[in-house]
């Protein structure tokens, strides 16, 4: 039988180099050459078992559920803020009520800075790109009429996670929802913020001490929150390949474990509320291939590397996001469709919950109707196309399992070169991940640029003097002037004194050893602003600052 | 031949979107000019002090987080106060068309949107930048 494949696949082989081909790069996106034919022999030694189990079981490359969407649909999550609290709040409900089914909050640039509204770095950019949140009572009012015991929220949040969080338990607590009930993920990823994001506090060595007080605290008191979303999806939309994204994020969330254990946590404790982030970007089955090698990777490596007993511990439940940086300015209608197969890829590699993007991106944040046509991309193939009637349909497909067998082998090898630097920490200290990124990124250009790569409407099928007829959302620019307001008016009207003597308690607690998540939830509860939380914390550890290198 | 040209490229505000700037800074480079590159987190203050202590030839600023009407505005009127005013201030960003205009006409140069080509920012310098030469 091998032998009989064989001869034939030489036979095809002859044939096919006789003919001629298109004048294209048969490459991913990535840049990972694509042979024109898998077969079987490019599975050899392929074994079931070891490669793909079933779904629900190790090591969960088919999927982390054993029902997956039989049983039940990924979250149909959009990430979206803007401008003050009730604008964003009216949003939600506008989502909620046309069948979303989780929130995800968008926090403007000061916010995610740890910086009040009326900080002099926060001018012009209040409630700009997310929503402005200075303290309790902004939150307080942006899940006003949500009950927080039947939803839950996703926040992006990184540098100040763990104040937001706090905000976000203290608002809870005012609706009367016992914080057990609680169900959500704050991002509380630092590390690839100093790769990628950039939107940091503190250095960080400090960083990771709180995010392991919030790992410790969140499954001492809010058992079913995640505690962090280990993130690959800014590392990709800096301009990493997949495999980069792939490597990057799980070194991360390697480092996120070894961290937790060397607080002295029980890995079986905090690992299960690990969750994972990525991004769904344009080269379909390459993108599919990731998601699997990922699962397949995370579980060996807490089993086997960790030492996590609790299966649990072994899955890697994940959210996507399609790739913002993909969609174009011109014609922005197509969006809709990148958008769409990009989606579809995150379904056919098993997501646990899905944000698809607005085809307005590239201009302003979305308007209503797209985020809409957006929202029913996801609905289109949940209840349309008939994907979600099986689980892993790909699994077997020659091409995908030896791309996800290729993906995995060459993440073994970032690890390796990370592993010689010293880990993943002194590798960002160094600029390693934000060098491989940045090359990555400007070979892609670079390709578009010399249209080795075809971007429809780009650099190609352009259409002269484009007329373009969204519409477009327009923040009020009096939201600045009344959010600074507000917040004036707060800290007249709070108990000042209780404010300054939580603040003491936390500014003591970080020159100690103990737990910061219990002092900040404190201060929080009595109003203390984002400010002035963040302002103890990097009066304490100080503040990050990157170097200028564009390499 | 005169000296290279010599281009500020800066990140005003918060926003921590720094790919596209690190793309066309590299491009810029490899056209053969001198680019300084601030790094993140500039106040409109540091900008035009950088522009100054750095003599350059033109300011390019990114600004993808929706606060270009603020900010460009900001270091217009800075460039103008510290007498560089006459110097080439473009940019890119996510900017809607009605802001492009807007800016375009308080003497801000072209803004250049996602898909942009390099090219055309190269060439576009080139062609603007006036020099003490001319």
């Amino acid at each position: 039988m091998d032998k009989m494949i064989s001869d034939k696949e030489k036979n095809w082989q002859e044939e096919f180099s006789k003919c001629k081909q298109r004048e294209a790069s048969f490459k991913t996106v990535s840049g990972e050459e694509i042979k024109p034919l898998y077969t079987p022999n490019d599975l050899k030694g392929f074994d079931y078992l070891e490669e793909l189990g079933y779904p629900g079981q190790y090591p969960f490359t088919r999927g982390v559920y054993n029902t997956m969407y039989r049983g039940r649909l990924w979250t149909m999550r959009m990430f979206s803020g803007f401008g003050t609290a009730e604008d964003t709040n009216k949003r939600y409900r506008y989502l909620l009520d046309h069948g979303q089914t989780g929130l995800s909050v968008a926090f403007d640039f000061p916010t995610l800075y740890g910086r009040d509204s009326d900080d002099p770095m926060s001018c012009g950019e209040v409630g700009r790109c997310g929503v402005a949140i200075s303290s309790l009572a902004d939150m307080e009012r942006l899940f006003d009429g949500i009950p927080l015991d039947k939803v839950s929220t996703s926040m992006t949040i990184n540098g100040p996670a763990a104040i937001l969080w706090a905000f976000y338990i203290a608002a809870a607590e005012n609706q009367g929802v016992d914080p057990k009930q609680l169900r959500g993920t704050i991002q509380n990823d630092v590390l690839k913020e100093y790769i990628a994001q950039k939107s940091w506090l503190i250095p960080p060595e400090p960083s990771m001490r709180l995010t392991v007080n919030t790992m410790e605290f969140g499954s001492k008191h809010i058992p079913k929150w995640n505690t962090i979303s280990i993130s690959g999806y800014h590392i990709r939309e800096a301009g990493s390949t997949a495999v980069q994204e792939l490597s990057f994020t799980l070194a991360d969330g390697f480092e996120y474990v070894k961290a937790g254990q060397e607080a002295g946590l029980d890995v079986d404790m905090f690992a299960p509320r690990l969750s994972f982030f990525f991004n769904s970007h344009l080269d379909f089955f390459e993108e599919i291939a990731k998601y699997r090698a990922a699962r397949r990777i995370w579980a060996r490596e807490m089993k086997n590397r960790f030492g996590a007993k609790n299966p649990r511990s072994w899955l890697m439940r994940f959210h996507t996001q399609t790739a913002g940086c993909t969609l174009t300015a011109q014609q922005p209608e197509n969006n809709i469709v990148r958008v769409a197969w990009q989606a579809l890829a995150a379904v056919l590699g098993g997501t646990q919950s899905l944000h698809t993007n607005s085809m307005d991106e590239t201009l302003a944040l979305p308007s209503e109707k797209a985020v809409l046509i957006a929202l029913r991309t996801q609905q289109l193939i949940a209840y349309e196309s008939g994907v979600a009637n099986t689980i892993d349909p790909l699994a077997g497909s020659y091409f995908v399992e030896s791309l996800t067998k290729r993906m995995e082998e060459q993440a073994y090898e970032y690890f390796e070169k990370i592993e010689k630097l010293g880990g993943i920490i002194k590798a960002i200290e160094i600029g390693y991940p934000q060098k491989e990124i940045a090359q990555a990124s400007f070979r892609y250009q670079k390709e578009v640029e010399e249209k080795k790569r075809i971007v429809v409407g780009v650099n190609d099928y352009r259409i002269k003097d484009e007329n373009i007829e969204i519409p477009i959302l327009r923040i009020d620019p009096d939201v600045e002037k009344n959010q600074c307001r507000r917040l004036a008016q707060l800290r007249e009207k709070r108990d000042n004194r209780k404010v300054k003597s939580r603040l003491d308690d936390l500014r003591d607690a970080c020159r100690g050893e103990e737990n910061l998540m219990y002092p900040i939830l404190e201060a929080a509860r009595v109003y203390a602003t984002l400010g002035e939380i963040a302002g103890v914390l990097k009066e304490v550890f100080g503040e990050y600052r990157e170097p200028p290198i564009y390499w | 031949m005169g000296r290279k040209l010599r281009i500020l490229l800066a990140k005003p505000g918060l926003d921590g979107h720094d790919r596209g700037i690190k793309v066309v800074a590299r491009a810029l480079r490899d056209a053969g000019m001198e680019v300084i590159y601030t790094g993140l987190h500039q106040t409109p203050e540091m900008i035009v002090e950088a522009a100054l202590q750095e003599d350059v030839d033109a300011v390019g600023l990114s600004i993808l987080s929706g606060a270009h009407m603020t900010l460009f505005v900001k270091v217009k009127e800075l460039m103008e106060e510290n007498g560089i005013g006459n110097k080439l201030l473009f940019g890119g960003g996510i900017i809607p068309d009605d802001d492009i205009k807007k800016l375009n006409e308080m003497g801000i140069g072209k803004i250049f949107t996602p898909g942009s080509s390099i090219n055309e920012i190269i060439d576009y310098i080139q062609k603007n930048i006036k020099t003490e030469d001319e």
